[in-house]
């Protein structure tokens, strides 16, 4: 079909996904886009949030770390630190990593230098949990 | 007689030995090939970064990034990443002397060196010759990106305050199961990029970049960091195994060849036994016929 879209989602672990999409749309750093065949050449860093592709008219969603997306005519490249599809996420285990987080972050000053940090990490949890709703 | 009974206990010995090594053997093994399988799979990863990496670096000039910094280099930081458990013939101690040769260096340059441990036998050993900090042991029994992450939270900031001007990383660089030799690689300040391998300019892709180019390369920078410990992570988790599986390969047919030589030893005592016995019985009946 003239209208698909090659998709992969590269991470340390494993090619967590490749293979022809409809369309994608992309967490990049300066807000969401959404990416169809025929996208202008485009390298854009990516942050902790939802990345969700279109395939048979479903929508698969994944929960991803920060990293970049290279998109070329007719094929799109996400590295990504992490990546995981919305029902492999362990909710149990995102809600447990989220109280902790959290937990230390209450006791942390602004200045403190892992401050930001923890931050991060309550933010992936809470990314996590939303997305693992949507399975 | 007690001496067959010494040998035999003593085979019943090294055959309990003998079940272990080879135990260990198949252990190592199976976490050997899972830590092939995981440096396949992260070579895609690598590659596809270091490609993007050089086309940016080749349009950013980057030197002026901050972990490019080349300062006087007084205060060393040196990352040593040993395995957590031994037996794994020279891995460990290979690994070690090579350390302990780069910190004298660099001590008897005058420079004050702190080290920093990763795994539990490199720990063990050196904190007790050189100061240390941000160790982490027992991490290599279930690791991700995630340690590479923690690493580089430890690493990349206090460099940024310069509390630090030179990193060092030492591991052992994965050959073949059999081959791993220490290396030492300098982090930072991040050796210049890109020029090593010049890209084609006709392959040069000119991209939007969102945001723009150079903050792009800042981002890409920290991540450049942890793809470099990961594959020294990696490399350090499959050349342990692979360097257990040789030893204990070793170690297994040692134990075979002991008991082939004590059960050589048995039966000559066993036969001797039985011969000095039928010489009684002989030599006592004869006694009796001449009598």
């Amino acid at each position: 079909m003239a209208d698909e879209l090659m998709l992969e989602i590269v991470t340390p672990e494993k090619l967590a996904f490749s293979g022809k999409v409809e369309e994608v749309t992309v967490p990049g750093s300066e807000g969401e886009f959404g990416v169809l065949r025929g996208h202008a050449l485009l390298l854009s860093s990516i942050q902790i949030g939802e990345l969700s592709y279109t395939k048979d008219n479903k929508r698969i969603c994944y929960a991803v770390d920060t990293g970049y997306a290279e998109v070329l005519s007719g094929k799109v490249t996400v590295l990504v630190e992490g990546a995981e599809r919305s029902d492999m996420i362990d909710k149990d285990q995102a809600r447990k990593d989220k109280a902790d987080a959290e937990a230390r972050l209450v006791k942390m000053a602004k200045e403190d230098q892992d401050y930001e940090l923890v931050k991060a990490a309550v933010a992936k949890a809470d990314m996590r949990l939303k997305v693992a709703e949507k399975a | 007689m007690a001496a067959l009974k010494d040998i035999k206990r003593q085979i019943e010995g090294v055959h309990k030995t003998k079940q272990i090594t080879s135990a260990m053997n198949m252990v190592a093994a199976s976490k050997f090939r899972t830590a092939q399988m995981r440096m396949d799979n992260y070579r895609p990863y690598a590659g596809k970064f270091m490609e993007v990496l050089n086309s940016l670096a080749l349009r950013v000039d980057a030197t002026s990034h901050p972990l490019l910094a080349v300062r006087p280099p007084k205060k060393l930081r040196v990352i040593c990443m040993s395995s957590d458990r031994g037996l794994c013939g020279g891995f460990n101690t290979n690994l070690i002397k090579a350390t302990e040769r780069f910190l004298k260096e660099k001590q008897g340059e005058g420079k004050d060196v702190t080290l920093i441990p990763v795994g539990r036998k490199g720990r063990d050993y050196l904190r007790k010759k050189t100061k240390t900090i941000n160790d982490r042991v027992d991490v290599f029994r279930k690791f991700d990106m995630g340690l590479a992450v923690e690493i580089s939270n430890d690493i990349i900031p206090s460099f940024l305050k310069e509390e630090y001007d030179e990193l060092y990383l030492v591991y052992n660089e994965f050959k073949n199961v059999s081959i791993h030799r220490p290396v030492v690689v300098r982090l930072f300040p991040l050796p210049s990029i890109g020029q090593e391998e010049a890209v084609d300019p006709e392959k040069r892709i000119d991209y939007i970049y969102e945001p723009s180019d150079e903050v792009l390369l800042e981002r890409i920078l920290p991540m450049y960091v942890r793809v470099l410990i990961y594959r020294a992570l990696l490399e350090t988790y499959a050349g342990e195994n692979g360097a257990r599986m040789a030893a204990m390969d070793n170690a297994t047919r040692n134990c075979e060849e002991l008991i082939g030589s004590l059960s050589l030893k048995y039966n000559k005592a066993r036969q001797g036994a039985i011969t000095a016995e039928l010489m009684d019985i002989v030599g006592g009946t004869e006694a009796l016929a001449k009598g």
